[in-house]
């Protein structure tokens, strides 16, 4: 196979590559794990606003 | 009460992370200050007073390490440190090793402040340093990555948060760029030559030196946005499946785009063509992102008004669209004709740098600093605002000046006379401009001072209007 060839196979694999992940990023399936993970970063929300120092965290559980 | 679980499970490492968030500030400081002494010795060139080590040609690349390097680097450990602890749920993989990272960057800063004065480079723009400055940087370069994936792979909740995907992106292609761009045959200790030469070392540093651009300034800083915007809004990203989308397009888009840096050179016509091709698609991801950014504050514009913070954080992705849109521009042949060696170029990279860079990260630091030292708060919110306004105008002022004096010297280097030599050649520039960003770094040092010194706790959240 010479380099032309090699490299136009190459371009269309990226190419079906991507369109794989576009379908599979707004599949109805990913939907609820990514709606989760969207919301993830709130989930120390109350560690977030107040001293978070390691020591105030444990007195806080007391 | 899942929250509170969330806060036991873990004791993170925030060390290191004051460590880097402080010194963003500090080299943000020490970067940009150099900025506005080479831009006065621009307008007063008596200013190098015949010292070597003094001059423009050695002060320059001090200044574009500085930023880049020292400023903007620190600022992305210290915020993929936070970030990647605070999704993955869990401590830092090794902490000495950590540190390790802290005090290592800080010697390869170090040494770029003294040898790019004393006139040692290898005359690679944005990677000057010569041989034994660039073995440390993969030394601790590599000790980054295994600190950050180290601490992916121990995270204790199932999804990689797409922050880290773009933090980890930027590290791993960073490492293969800094190592394959500095393969150098060493002289002596201070002196190596590229092992690559003639067209294709200039092919390999502008791949280098683009994807720098594309994945130190962009990718890392799309991580940090991806964290701080969502988190400072208080919801959550406007498309998740956008953001993977985004991911996946921009990493493999940027990789081609370095060609557009040697429009009209000894590069094959076919190279700057695809590269020209590759530079106007990127367009769509940059934008994608962009939008995915902004409209995460959709049905939340009201707290632009009350919150300088976000101010700068969505006024940052505004600049990000502005020189997303002007950079694919200028890669087009036509337009790069008009535009290349002019101040136009200068003006598009610190609307990026100035603009997107430097204003995600003080948006990201202002975030950071409360919640790293206890308080709920900055010391002050009106300073904060101060700083957000003398930053922006800065901004404008420094880009519409380099705009009309760029589009200037590329009209007037068109002109020949009759003899076919150039009727114009000129060195000059205007800039005030950059002492407006530099006084509002000095505000942002005095309020963060003022933040790590209250007392714990002193700080308490202010009522927010409805």
């Amino acid at each position: 196979m010479d380099y032309g060839t090699f490299r136009g196979i190459f371009t269309l694999v990226l190419l079906v590559l991507f369109i794989a992940i576009v379908l599979w990023a707004y599949s109805k399936r990913s939907k609820k794990n990514f709606d989760e993970a969207a919301n993830a970063i709130f989930e120390d929300e109350n560690v977030h606003n107040n001293t978070v120092g390691e020591k105030e965290k444990k007195e806080s559980e007391k | 009460m899942s929250q509170t679980t969330v806060a036991s499970q873990t004791e993170y490492n925030y060390k290191v992370v004051r460590q880097f968030a402080i010194m963003t500030v500090i080299w943000g400081i020490v970067g940009m200050g150099a900025g506005v002494f080479i831009a006065a010795q621009l307008v007063w060139p008596a200013l190098n007073f015949d010292i070597p080590w003094l001059t423009y040609s050695r002060l320059r690349p001090l200044h574009t390490n500085a930023v880049i390097f020292a400023f903007g680097t620190s600022a992305l450990f210290a915020t993929s440190y936070y970030v990647v602890q605070r999704t993955c749920q869990t401590r830092l993989f090794s902490d000495k090793l950590a540190s390790f990272t802290f005090w290592g960057w800080q010697l390869i800063i170090l040494l770029a402040a003294i040898t790019l004065p004393l006139g040692f480079t290898s005359g690679k723009e944005y990677a000057e340093l010569e041989w034994p400055i660039d073995i440390l940087i993969t030394v601790v370069w590599v000790a980054y990555a295994v600190v950050f994936f180290g601490t992916l792979i121990k995270r204790k909740v199932s999804h990689i948060y797409v922050a880290n995907w773009f933090y980890g992106g930027f590290i791993i292609t960073v490492a293969v760029l800094h190592i394959v761009n500095s393969m150098a045959i060493p002289v002596s200790l201070t002196k190596s030559y590229s092992i690559y030469a003639g067209a294709v070392d200039a092919m390999v540093q502008w791949w280098y030196g683009h994807n720098a651009v594309g994945f130190l300034l962009t990718a890392g800083f799309l991580g940090m946005m991806y964290y701080f915007v969502p988190k400072q809004a208080g919801r959550p990203v406007y498309s998740y499946r956008l953001s993977v989308v985004h991911f996946w397009a921009l990493v493999s888009l940027y990789i081609w785009a370095g060609p557009h840096h040697l429009h009209y050179t000894a590069l094959p016509d076919w190279t700057q063509s695809l590269g020209m091709v590759m530079s106007v698609i990127l367009f769509v991801p940059s934008w994608g992102g962009m939008i995915n950014g902004i409209m995460t504050l959709s049905g939340a514009w009201h707290k632009l008004r009350h919150d300088p913070i976000l101010r700068f954080l969505v006024v940052s992705l505004s600049f990000y669209g502005m020189s997303t849109f002007e950079g694919p521009m200028m890669a087009i042949k036509s337009v790069n004709a008009l535009s290349h060696y002019t101040d136009w170029t200068v003006g598009h990279v610190h609307s990026g740098a100035l603009g997107w860079v430097a204003m995600v990260s003080i948006g990201a630091v202002y975030h950071l600093i409360p919640n790293l030292f206890g308080q709920a708060r900055m010391y002050s919110t009106k300073l904060i605002n101060t700083h957000f306004w003398l930053h922006t105008v800065g901004v404008v002022l420094y880009i519409v000046a380099m705009w009309i004096s760029g589009v200037m010297q590329g009209l007037m280097w068109r002109a020949v006379n009759s003899d076919g030599t150039l009727m114009y050649s000129f060195v000059q520039s205007l800039e005030a401009s950059c002492v407006f960003i530099v006084v509002g770094m000095f505000i942002m040092l005095y309020n963060v001072v003022k933040t790590v010194a209250a007392e714990k706790g002193a700080l308490q959240a202010e009522a927010q209007p409805a």
